[in-house]
């Protein structure tokens, strides 16, 4: 800390900033991808995508 | 080496993308860990600004990103009206909260060096101000795809809010010339070379890369969730109609 000299707070602000911004923005891509690829599997697993028997 | 027509289709998107996230998630984190290595332990303070130079190396990517993201989004726009591209609106949905977040890290970094070396986090210059103007078209189009339900009309109203938003993008970028600011002039992309000396150049240009590999990564993976998003609508409706029509018919779903 003493390393950084006597701006030290900002500096670090400036990281966990970053590195909140970025670290939010990278959990909710990819909590957002895992979600959607598991609703589709269950749409797929029960068929939802395949004409009835009725032919209609 | 496919083409823009080849991805077209999103279920080579799809298959193309899942073999090329692993990769560029992975070449990021390795230039990112060398390129903060080379900032924090060999770049030297800087002989005016002492060690708050280390907030350069995440503020200028995170300017230049919220830049070549938006630009990104004005080209994905034209694809959207002028060529019909079917993953135009896509790659532009996926592009604004990245370029949004950069935005914000590069206005909120910017505050946190401008105290220490300038006395005020904040003033209203024209460099500042042009790029919380960008923050706020971002969350503009970020609201405008949340407002509407059909993704078509929501496309084509966002392509068109982008590319009138675009003029902002060079008067983002030459603001420092135009008008007096605070802010100083480019150092790196000038007609007569950088002026940072290589010792502090390098690790920026290698974080650089670095951040505009994840923040390419981020927006392929953010593709990725859009099209599964819009296929599960799709099935969803598709599944109640049949669950209609066989409950109409008397016979079980």
């Amino acid at each position: 800390m003493s390393g950084l000299g006597p701006h030290a707070a900002f500096i670090l602000a400036s990281y966990g900033a970053a590195a909140l911004v970025l670290g939010s923005l990278i959990v909710a891509i990819l909590r957002d991808h895992r979600a959607q690829a598991r609703a589709l599997a269950a749409l797929e697993q029960r068929g939802a995508g395949r004409r009835d028997r009725s032919g209609a | 080496m496919p083409s823009l027509t080849d991805l077209a289709n999103p279920t080579r998107f799809m298959r193309l993308s899942a073999a090329l996230l692993p990769w560029m998630a992975g070449a990021a984190t390795i230039l990112l860990a060398i390129g903060f290595y080379l900032a924090w332990f060999v770049a030297p303070a800087d002989y005016q600004q002492g060690e708050t130079i280390r907030i350069m190396f995440v503020h200028v990517p995170a300017a230049w990103l919220a830049l070549m993201l938006y630009t990104m989004m004005a080209v994905s726009a034209l694809g959207t009206l002028v060529w019909r591209h079917p993953l135009a609106d896509v790659a532009q949905k996926a592009a604004a909260p990245i370029g949004a977040a950069f935005s914000l890290i590069c206005l909120l970094t910017g505050a946190f060096w401008g105290k220490p070396m300038w006395g005020t986090y904040w003033v209203w210059d024209a460099r500042l101000t042009s790029v919380l103007v960008l923050l706020l078209i971002y969350l503009g189009i970020i609201a405008l795809w949340r407002a509407l339900d059909d993704s078509g009309r929501a496309g084509r109203a966002v392509a068109i809010l982008t590319l009138v938003g675009f003029v902002n993008v060079p008067i983002i970028k030459f603001s420092v010339d135009w008008w007096n600011t605070l802010h100083q002039p480019a150092s790196v992309f000038r007609a007569d070379g950088p002026t940072i000396h290589p010792a502090m150049l390098w690790p920026l240009l290698i974080l650089a890369l670095g951040f505009t590999l994840l923040a390419l990564a981020l927006h392929l993976a953010a593709m990725r969730a859009e099209i599964m998003r819009r296929r599960v609508r799709t099935l969803t409706i598709l599944e109640a109609e049949r669950h209609d029509r066989l409950a109409m018919q008397g016979l079980p779903a």
